[in-house]
């Protein structure tokens, strides 16, 4: 059976993303290594989007709240276990990446159950506006809550621990990000061809005949919100860890956007559509803003280029068009 | 807490939600003729603000540099419609999210490449300088009162506009069935740029207005696009009523929340928890105002007719 071209694409793609930095690596670039954490982390939270918007259809432009949340974890956390103070009730903090990330994850979904809930009351242009507004009221929380540093954000003074990991060099932590970002692709295939996956995508093509064999699209597209939410809670808990530092930046509108935008470039709706995505984004940053510093200016022009004249995104113009789009 | 102020703080609540007004009115415009959302739309706010500033710089007239606002809001928002907006019209709302956010992009930085990083001030006229007695105690400053009169007066002419003029029913037809007057021979695409214009004036006026209040930077438009989404979103998306009402009811209870919540915290907690608590709470309340509204009623206050 031949493959696709599309997966065949998308081999290449993730064997690049884990040769570059390992070949980086050895040669003694560690920058390098830290721009592929960086794609491989924007790469997870997008593909974690990619559940809502791409399957379900939900344009949800609030999903940076997710994303600071986990990163806040993450912060929070591990700055409670360097001073020794406990959190409420008597819980102490922890600088073990793995408690971390199920707190992140579990916290995430936590939060988005009741926006989900009411956001998704709404449709349209409603529902952007008020995925929008939630993320706003929880930037807002967090500038002006001054416990944890406020506006001027919150350090973590060492990268957080992983058994039989040595993560403060650069290339563990990448090696850790690689494989949260290939079980988070793992869980996009499962969820995209499971019964669930189905009636989701079939919610946004035809939400009355879904509701016709007796499934409602609501509950359906809470749980695929929630899903979604989790998954860019982990990445931000990464993304944290990374920086070093957390700040309500991680929270702001304009991140909400830059998802939207990895998941655009890419191709939306397709499994590597957002590992695609990052990749170009990061190395248009890195590469333009070498050169100048407005390279948001030409960012703009590129991100109007596609959504003007090329709709599929990177992998719309290597693999050519996307099936049920 | 003596009344003058608390008279003070909901003139403030009145003046901000007048300016949210006159930024709301041009978005739910655009959205109920042209089904577009235009996140470009707080950038026009800052086009009219940097214009304002730098032709009061340049001759020394606020009032030429007003003028100016309207001129260049107006202009960059018929070039924008005419060049990119336009093609999204048929679009779906993430291609019309995504591209607007393009061109805040596009917007922001060429702003900061033709003004630079650092802020610009604007000083309010000398004729509208010096403050107003409030009855009992204390005064109010006479340029807000202006902002507010200002904004009562776009009001009641947009209302004017909409509801008496040839060009207000074509807008009006237009809200309720574009291909119906597109067949009876009205120039759809002219009322197009037309309507985006009015609607980037109006952004613009608000800049300028607001820009002698506070420092003339790249991204001044952005918290305030998202206030004026809030109030749309409250008011009912495409409803002119519903902008006023909604910016009203945002300006009014972001402003006392502000004021009144450390105050009321105060009462049952310590000082140095309060003031922040407080502080954290009042700044979320209009979002929390607009969950509730769209838990209850998920199309705004004021619906328009779909």
């Amino acid at each position: 059976m031949s493959m696709s071209r599309e997966t065949c694409i998308n081999i290449l793609l993730a064997l690049l993303l884990l040769a570059v930095p390992v070949a980086a690596a050895e040669l003694g670039e560690p920058f390098y290594v830290t721009l592929a954490t960086r794609v491989a982390i924007l790469a997870l939270a997008a593909v974690g989007l990619n559940i809502a918007l791409g399957l379900g259809g939900l344009v949800s432009f609030g999903h940076a709240a997710f994303f600071g949340i986990g990163g806040y974890v993450a912060g929070i956390l591990a700055s409670h276990a360097f001073e020794m103070s406990p959190l409420v009730f008597g819980i102490e903090g922890t600088t073990s990446m793995p408690v971390i990330w199920l707190t992140a994850i579990m916290i995430a979904g936590l939060v988005a159950l009741p926006i989900g809930a009411i956001s998704l009351r709404t449709t349209g242009v409603y529902f952007i506006m008020i995925t929008l507004a939630f993320a706003q009221m929880i930037y807002y929380f967090a500038e002006s809550w001054p416990t944890y540093g406020g506006a001027d954000g919150l350090s973590i003074i060492m990268r957080n621990q992983f058994p039989g990991v040595n993560t403060a060099r650069p290339l563990p932590y990448f090696l850790i990000c690689y494989c949260l970002l290939i079980a988070g692709l793992g869980l996009y295939w499962l969820l995209q061809g499971s019964r669930f996956g189905l009636a989701l995508q079939t919610a946004r093509q035809n939400a009355i005949r879904l509701s016709s064999v007796g499934i409602a699209p609501f509950g359906i597209r809470l749980t695929a919100f929630v899903i979604s939410a989790m998954v860019v809670g982990l990445a931000g808990a990464l993304f944290a860890d990374l920086n070093k530092f957390v700040s309500p930046s991680m929270l702001s509108w304009h991140m909400s956007g830059e998802l939207i935008v990895l998941i655009i470039l890419g191709g939306k709706g397709r499994l590597f559509g957002p590992v695609a995505g990052a990749a170009v984004y990061v190395l248009f940053e890195f590469a333009l803003g070498g050169l100048t510093e407005r390279w948001q200016f030409f960012l703009g022009l590129v991100l109007l280029g596609v959504v003007l004249f090329a709709r599929g995104g990177l992998l719309g113009l290597l693999a050519g068009k996307a099936r049920h789009d | 807490m003596s009344i003058a102020l608390l008279i003070e703080q909901l003139l403030n609540g009145l003046q901000l939600g007048v300016m949210l007004f006159l930024m709301a009115a041009g978005l739910t415009l655009i959205f109920g003729v042209m089904g577009l959302i235009n996140l470009a739309h707080g950038s026009l706010f800052m086009i009219g603000a940097f214009a304002c500033a730098a032709v009061a710089a340049a001759t020394g007239s606020f009032w030429l540099g007003l003028a100016a606002s309207l001129v260049a809001a107006a202009a960059a928002g018929a070039l924008i419609e005419v060049v990119i907006v336009r093609r999204l019209y048929a679009r779906d709302h993430l291609d019309q999210v995504l591209a607007t956010f393009a061109l805040i992009l596009i917007l922001s930085e060429g702003t900061r490449w033709l003004f630079g990083s650092f802020p610009l001030y604007l000083d309010i006229p000398s004729l509208l300088q010096g403050a107003v007695p409030l009855p009992g105690v204390g005064q109010y400053q006479l340029y807000r009162l202006v902002i507010i009169a200002v904004g009562m007066i776009v009001a009641a002419g947009l209302y004017l506009l909409i509801a008496r003029t040839r060009l207000g029913m074509r807008i009006r037809a237009g809200e309720s069935d574009r291909e119906m007057i597109a067949a009876l021979g009205v120039d759809i695409s002219t009322l197009y740029t037309v309507v985006f214009a009015l609607g980037a004036a109006l952004a613009g006026l608000a800049g300028a207005l607001v820009g002698a209040l506070q420092s003339v930077q790249v991204g001044m438009g952005e918290p305030v696009l998202i206030l004026a989404f809030v109030v749309i979103v409250i008011g009912g998306i495409g409803s002119i009523k519903g902008a006023l009402f909604g910016a009203i009811l945002v300006g009014i209870v972001d402003t006392m929340g502000r004021f009144l919540l450390p105050k009321l915290l105060a009462l049952v907690l310590p000082a140095t928890q309060s003031g922040a608590i407080g502080g954290a709470i009042a700044s979320m309340l209009i979002y929390i105002l607009m969950a509730l509204i769209l838990a209850f009623r998920p199309r705004g206050l004021f619906a328009a007719q779909a």
